[in-house]
């Protein structure tokens, strides 16, 4: 059996955790809109996110639709989160991780076309970790299986 | 069932015991972190996509695991120290601050220099870096109120107030990944599920992650045995231990 004082002292140190969680879970949950880091596509194209502001965009960056530009850095390409597009234009260089099918996070305007005019562009890491040959290998398997799906 | 509850708690029994334990857990501290080093940064295959920049990660999640894991250990400290009034609890509240500010800072630092080549910045006040940034000044703002009373009881009850409401940051850096649109990715590690790693680079990591457990508990002992010498300064047995270390 607890001391009487001391079971008192539980009770309060269980009351400052409980009060200090509740009113921190309010908060975060008030403010979930600002602690989103970006914006997904489908929220821009429904227009969730404000334009002539800066904001920041986010998802994944659409196999093919990456095109440079000859004579400058320029860059457009299509970002997805698996519902909707959103274009983006940039001039500037990009991380070394930038690459069609990975993620990607860029800040800048919407303009009144609807067009993301990039400011600056972050490549978003995945969490899994391969090593170059099981990358391959894996690669590999994936187009013999499309091959073989095409085939029949 | 209480006694071996009580007995843990004088700090003279705790400074006799772990000076027996010390040198094992040195030893073993030692192994595990030089094997991991080794393992992880000389043999582990690098990743397809980041190269060896990716090799950060041997300091950079078992840091972050720890400056996490510390945390509890100084709240739950301080917890006690507030009920039972434990004069080690309090101790060991007070030793476990600038341990798990150190590990925090170097998750920080590493995971800034990981970022530069990977993201293309070196910061972004998304949800994961800002909790990690606050689980900063919480250490911080502990070690300053051990240090801004005359009188250690008050000082004591401070600080482990400040450590109990700041434990609900916790579980807020550890879920932001999942609960928040963030740079950072989510935890490779999971408890429910297989790590997306491949084997051979996860098993390196693993040892790393045992490795600074241990590397934790032998700093946060040899902090505590430290403070026990001085808040016990006055009494016969330090005395004793510091006169039988001279001759």
């Amino acid at each position: 059996m607890m001391h009487p004082i001391r079971r008192q002292r539980l009770f309060l140190v269980i009351f400052i955790v409980v009060a200090a969680s509740l009113a921190v879970g309010l908060m975060t949950y008030a403010l979930r809109d600002n602690i989103n880091l970006f914006y997904p596509p489908s929220e821009i194209a429904a227009g969730d996110a404000p334009s002539g502001v800066r904001i920041r965009a986010g998802g994944m960056v659409v196999d093919g639709s990456v095109e440079r530009a000859r004579d400058s850095l320029f860059v457009r390409f299509l970002v997805t989160d698996g519902e909707a597009e959103v274009e983006v234009h940039y001039t500037g260089i990009l991380p070394d991780l930038f690459a069609a099918g990975e993620a990607a996070v860029v800040t800048g305007e919407l303009n009144e076309q609807g067009i993301f005019m990039a400011s600056e562009v972050l490549a978003k890491h995945d969490e899994n970790y391969t090593p170059p040959e099981v990358a391959d290998a894996m690669n590999a398997a994936h187009e013999r299986a499309q091959q073989s799906a095409d085939e029949s | 069932m209480w006694q071996w509850f009580h007995r843990l708690g004088s700090p003279r029994w705790f400074y006799q015991t772990s000076g027996k334990w010390l040198p094992w857990l040195g030893g073993i501290t030692f192994l595990l972190l030089i094997i991991g080093l080794v393992w992880g940064l000389g043999f582990a295959p690098r990743d397809a996509k980041q190269g060896n920049s990716f090799r950060i990660i041997y300091i950079h999640v078992p840091a972050s695991f720890l400056a996490l894991a510390g945390y509890y250990v100084m709240a739950i400290a301080g917890a006690v120290g507030l009920i039972w009034k434990m004069k080690l609890a309090d101790m060991v509240m007070k030793s476990a601050a600038p341990l798990g500010a150190a590990l925090t800072f170097v998750a920080l630092v590493t995971g800034a220099i990981w970022g530069k080549p990977t993201w293309g910045t070196y910061w972004v006040w998304d949800a994961r870096i800002t909790s990690m940034l606050v689980l900063l000044f919480l250490y911080l703002g502990v070690m300053a109120l051990q240090h801004s009373y005359t009188s250690v009881d008050a000082a004591n009850r401070a600080s482990a107030v400040l450590s109990l409401v700041g434990m609900v940051n916790i579980p807020i850096i550890y879920k932001s990944v999942d609960w928040w649109y963030t740079l950072h990715q989510p935890a490779t590690i999971k408890f429910t599920e297989a790590p997306t790693m491949h084997p051979d680079m996860f098993h390196p990591l693993l040892v790393m992650i045992a490795g600074f457990y241990c590397f934790y508990a032998l700093v946060l002992i040899l902090n505590t045995r430290s403070e026990i010498l001085h808040r016990e300064r006055r009494s016969s047995w330090v005395k004793d231990v510091v006169l039988q270390n001279q001759r």
